[in-house]
């Protein structure tokens, strides 16, 4: 089918469209006309949550974004944060949420794709790529194909590309049944006097394609990200993209040679709303005009119209604004690289979007408010609902618990996962997937490497989006702390269902200013992010799941640690415990996983106790006292350990206080905890020391258990041993995936 | 000792192929593109892994085809040793240069992980630092490993002392004949294996069983 620039606008193909009468009217005032049809696609596209971010805006505003590390924060293709010597880390997150429901190999892998863009648009080269993945209840009919889907399309791109996977998250909750979450992080290196930016500078320069041809693939894309599903959804089928890794990698290599001649001016990749996106976003930013002939576009399909060419998004495509008289050797480059390259129009100084084809003008639109003046909702917001109170905590045998958790859905190994993403390439990984954060060392650099990790607990941020909002960043903030590494930056992917619900809008404001209160207190600033919203299926929203996923740089990659046991007869500390080393049950995996039951408040996350506590566990690894570190977070303690011993091969043997509960201790989730083993001797001096330190800072440390044998002895219970651990944690991902050839 | 590397599009352990050799021979290899007519007088040749145009029709088979392979074939007939990783094995296997083909794992799906390689021929210009029935370490990471050669071919092979590498202590990731990790062909100076030695040679890595390969080759 293809479509005529001349077809009427209806109020039925404006709400197509996504827009709302009074955003249609704004257009109206906006232009003093009726738009052209082209020109409602554009609008569409600009106008629409994903692009432009219209409910959130007013509250990401109040995050924190700069730091003394922070060359940029949001609102370029990613955020870039200064590592010294002269280098950057360049990096972001974003969502390929409803894509992945339609077509999980294709939605995974575009998504992987499209944040790779984002950071090597900026001059960096891709080390580290993480997944934060959230798939429906097990039982459901869907999930294992989505699973399956999903796993081999985020591999398909990543392995190809050639970047290592360092981490993420695999999570199940019936919450995502009907929508299921893909999270994409990428961190690339850049030398920071090299780094790109999407804002045009100079009138008369041409504009030039690059990468790949234009189809109709994803036509409508980014406005179908913006909208609820609904039983229709498998008929959004044909506005998914697909991949192709092999032309994403030589426009990686490509890219790197043009930067490196000085012929480039300004680059914006083309993702969401593609050309129209990207087009408007560099010339707005630098105050100019931008002129497209849309007969220079290299195109895949015949009878393409203007239309479809503006809302295309098709992969593997760059914009760029050039030196003039390095048109030729920019040329040649691509030519190298068998890639489109093409000039496609040129900067201006009227501050209009022109948009030509076939000799008519189908678009003239003034630019800067195609940015500046989308709508901006302040939307009603209540207080989120708090949960139901935590009732009697049921007793169960400690070994069971332990041993069901370690064989759940959510606490299982995520083995069968990762081996399907090449984690090694490059040859700089250090700490690959299964620790507390994925550490790569610094290509050439003699000493340092830098830590990656993706967190959020959304059954928290269901119970109290302010606490698990914290909880995201602290936990987020524990894991890089855990290995070595000092905490630098963060990107944010915040993942909700409908703002126009009151009680929806509640829990992104809430949640925002959880993560902004706990970004502060840690010096973690948000240097880029994305929201997706609208991630609703027949009125009933997922769970709020504001991903949270940073950075942190290791000075001396001889001083780190690993959460696996080092060493047998080694002191366990669990430092940052309360007196009972473990209280609180609310919102607790033990509850939930193992009982069915989800009541109770989330836990509080005390952001002065965090900060002490990490700072003072960051000084064991560099001291080179602590031998093994792993932040606590969901099962608690007993799990911690568990999966301390079953990484090192190493049992230990802890107590448990007398007279106390030992549900809560094994089991409960207070904030602010590590499990460190220390090479010290824990009647001796230099342990009193650390203990007399901890002290001064009001810190408890307390020592719990130590290292040793071939079980795990969580006081009374019986030990089990560590082939039985092993078997429980490794076994449910097999054994779920295992029975079809997936 | 000179090496070369050779690109070709898709191609993505390249870097860290020019590593190892740097590190271990001493000297950067000499990096060709696919297009480039002249390849320079070394004694070894190395294919890297990776996806050589996306592993578009069969992994392997269309870099197999390019004019460079024919350069290769030619410098591999007058006793120049080339050795390919991976999708350099892939290519090698479809250029015709090694027997037998590689084929989706059985699995059906990518991966990786580290498995134990047993040395089945210490006897070669590849795997002289190594010893007969040695069990090294070593990571993979592939999609297409799973070695295949009709009764005959294997025989042949298996009787020629051609088979170097095989996977060891139940760790077959792909489901290849006999355990199959590489092979050599007839004549010896042409190795082809799916692992990564080139991804194991140095503490950091957590090992460094990968080097004694380049060390032989270099040295």
């Amino acid at each position: 089918m293809t479509l005529r620039n001349d077809i009427e606008i209806t109020p039925e193909l404006v709400a197509n469209h996504g827009l709302k009468p009074d955003e249609y009217q704004k257009i109206l005032d906006l232009i003093g006309r009726e738009p052209t049809f082209t020109e409602l696609g554009i609008f569409s596209a600009m106008w629409n949550e994903h692009c432009s971010y219209k409910s959130s805006k007013k509250w990401l505003r109040t995050l924190p974004t700069s730091g003394p590390r922070v060359i940029q924060g949001p609102g370029e293709n990613a955020g870039v944060v200064d590592i010294g010597d002269g280098q950057a880390i360049v990096f972001k997150m974003e969502s390929h949420n409803h894509p992945s429901f339609i077509e999980p190999y294709q939605g995974a892998a575009t998504g992987v794709g499209g944040i790779l863009r984002d950071v090597f648009t900026m001059g960096a080269r891709p080390v580290a790529v993480m997944n934060a993945l959230r798939f429906g209840e097990p039982e459901n009919e869907k999930t294992k194909h989505l699973v399956s889907g999903v796993v081999a399309g985020v591999g398909g791109y990543g392995n190809s590309f050639g970047v290592p996977t360092v981490g993420g998250e695999v999570q199940f909750d019936r919450r995502y049944n009907g929508n299921i979450l893909v999270n994409a992080f990428a961190a690339g290196l850049a030398d920071t006097d090299k780094i790109f930016y999407s804002k045009a500078e100079g009138v008369g320069l041409p504009v030039v394609y690059l990468g790949a041809k234009t189809g109709r693939d994803g036509v409508g894309g980014a406005t179908m990200a913006s909208a609820e599903f609904g039983d229709d959804i498998e008929e959004k089928r044909p506005t998914v993209q697909v991949g192709d890794p092999f032309t994403e990698k030589r426009l990686l290599e490509a890219c790197l040679e043009l930067m490196a001649t000085g012929a480039v001016i300004a680059i914006q990749d083309m993702g969401a709303a593609g050309l129209t996106c990207s087009a408007v976003e560099m010339g707005a930013k630098g105050d100019l005009g931008i002129e497209l002939d849309l007969d220079k576009v290299p195109v895949r399909e015949e009878r393409m119209t203007a239309y479809e060419m503006m809302l295309s998004e098709s992969q593997e495509r760059m914009l760029m604004v050039l030196h003039p008289e390095k048109e030729a050797e920019a040329r040649a480059v691509f030519e190298k690289w068998e890639l489109d390259f093409a000039t496609v129009g040129k900067t201006t100084d009227d501050l209009r979007f022109r948009v030509l084809f076939q000799g008519e003008e189908v678009a003239n639109l003034p630019i800067k408010e195609l940015g500046d003046e989308a709508p901006e909702y302040d939307r009603p917001w209540i207080e989120p609902a708090k949960p139901e109170p935590l009732g009697e905590v049921p007793q169960m045998d400690v070994a069971d618990a332990v041993l069901g958790l370690l064989n759940s859905a959510n606490h299982s190994s995520r083995r069968w996962v990762y081996e399907q993403y090449d984690t090694l390439i490059q040859g700089n990984s250090l700490q690959t997937p299964g620790g507390d954060a994925g550490v790569i060392r610094i290509d050439g650099h003699p000493t340092k490497a830098l830590a990656f990790s993706s967190d959020v607990n959304p059954r928290y941020c269901e119970a109290d989006p302010l606490e698990g909002g914290k909880q995201a960043v602290a936990e987020c903030w524990r894991n890089i702390i855990s290995t070595g590494a000092e905490p630098l930056a963060a990107t944010d992917n915040l993942n909700f269902g409908n703002p126009e619900r009151p009680e929806i809008m509640g829990q992104i404001v809430m949640a925002i200013k959880g993560i902004g209160e706990a970004c502060r207190a840690l010096d973690f600033p948000i240097v880029s992010g994305n929201v997706s919203l609208y991630n609703e299926t027949n009125g009933r929203g997922i769970l709020p799941t504001p991903t949270i996923a940073g950075v942190g740089l290791i000075e001396d990659r001889t001083k780190t640690a690993r959460n696996a046991f080092a060493a047998e007869g080694q002191p366990i500390l669990l430092v940052g415990a309360p007196a009972v080393w473990g209280s609180h049950m609310g919102q607790s995996a033990y509850l939930r996983d193992i009982f069915g039951r989800h009541e109770g408040a989330a836990p509080a996350v005390d952001l002065e106790h965090e900060k002490k506590t990490g700072h003072f566990v960051l000084s064991l690894i560099r001291q080179g006292v602590a031998t093994a570190v792993h932040d606590l977070s969901d099962g608690g303690l007993a799990l911690g350990l568990a999966e301390m011993a079953i990484r090192g091969g190493i049992g230990a043997t802890v107590n448990q206080l007398n007279e106390i509960d030992p549900i809560p201790t094994f089991f409960g989730e207070d904030q602010g905890r590590y499990l460190v083993t220390v090479n010290l001797d824990p009647q001796g001096e230099e342990m009193l020391a650390l203990w007399k330190r901890a002290g001064e800072l009001g810190l408890f440390a307390p020592w719990i258990g130590s290292t040793g044998g071939n079980t795990l002895k969580l006081g009374d219970a019986r030990a089990i041993s560590i082939e039985q651990l092993r078997d429980a944690y490794e076994g449910w991902f097999p054994g779920f995936m295992g029975s079809t050839i997936s | 000792m000179k090496s070369a590397v050779v690109v070709f599009p898709g191609l993505n352990r390249e870097r860290d192929m020019v590593t190892a050799l740097e590190k271990i021979g001493g000297t950067p290899p000499a990096v060709v593109w696919h297009k480039d007519t002249d390849l320079p007088d070394v004694d070894l040749i190395v294919i890297p892994g990776g996806f050589s145009y996306g592993d578009y029709l069969r992994a392997g088979a269309i870099a197999a085809r390019s004019p460079m392979m024919d350069i290769i074939r030619d410098r591999a007939e007058k006793g120049v040793k080339v050795l390919g990783v991976c999708n350099g094995f892939q290519i090698l296997t479809e250029a015709g240069l090694l027997p037998g083909v590689l084929m989706r794992n059985a699995s059906l799906k990518f991966v990786c992980r580290e498995v134990k390689l047993k040395i089945a021929n210490a006897d070669t210009a590849f795997t002289g630092r190594y010893s007969d029935g040695q069990v090294i370490r070593c990571p993979v990471a592939h999609h297409d490993g799973n070695y295949f050669a009709e009764t005959d071919t294997l025989k042949s092979i298996e009787d020629n002392g051609q088979v170097v590498f095989r996977y060891a202590e139940g760790s077959n990731p792909n489901g290849s004949l006999n355990d199959i990790a590489g092979i050599t062909n007839a004549k010896g100076n042409v190795l082809g294996m799916m692992p990564h030695p080139e991804n194991l040679i140095e503490p950091e890595h957590g090992g460094e069983d990968g080097r004694a390969l380049f060390a032989g080759l270099l040295n």
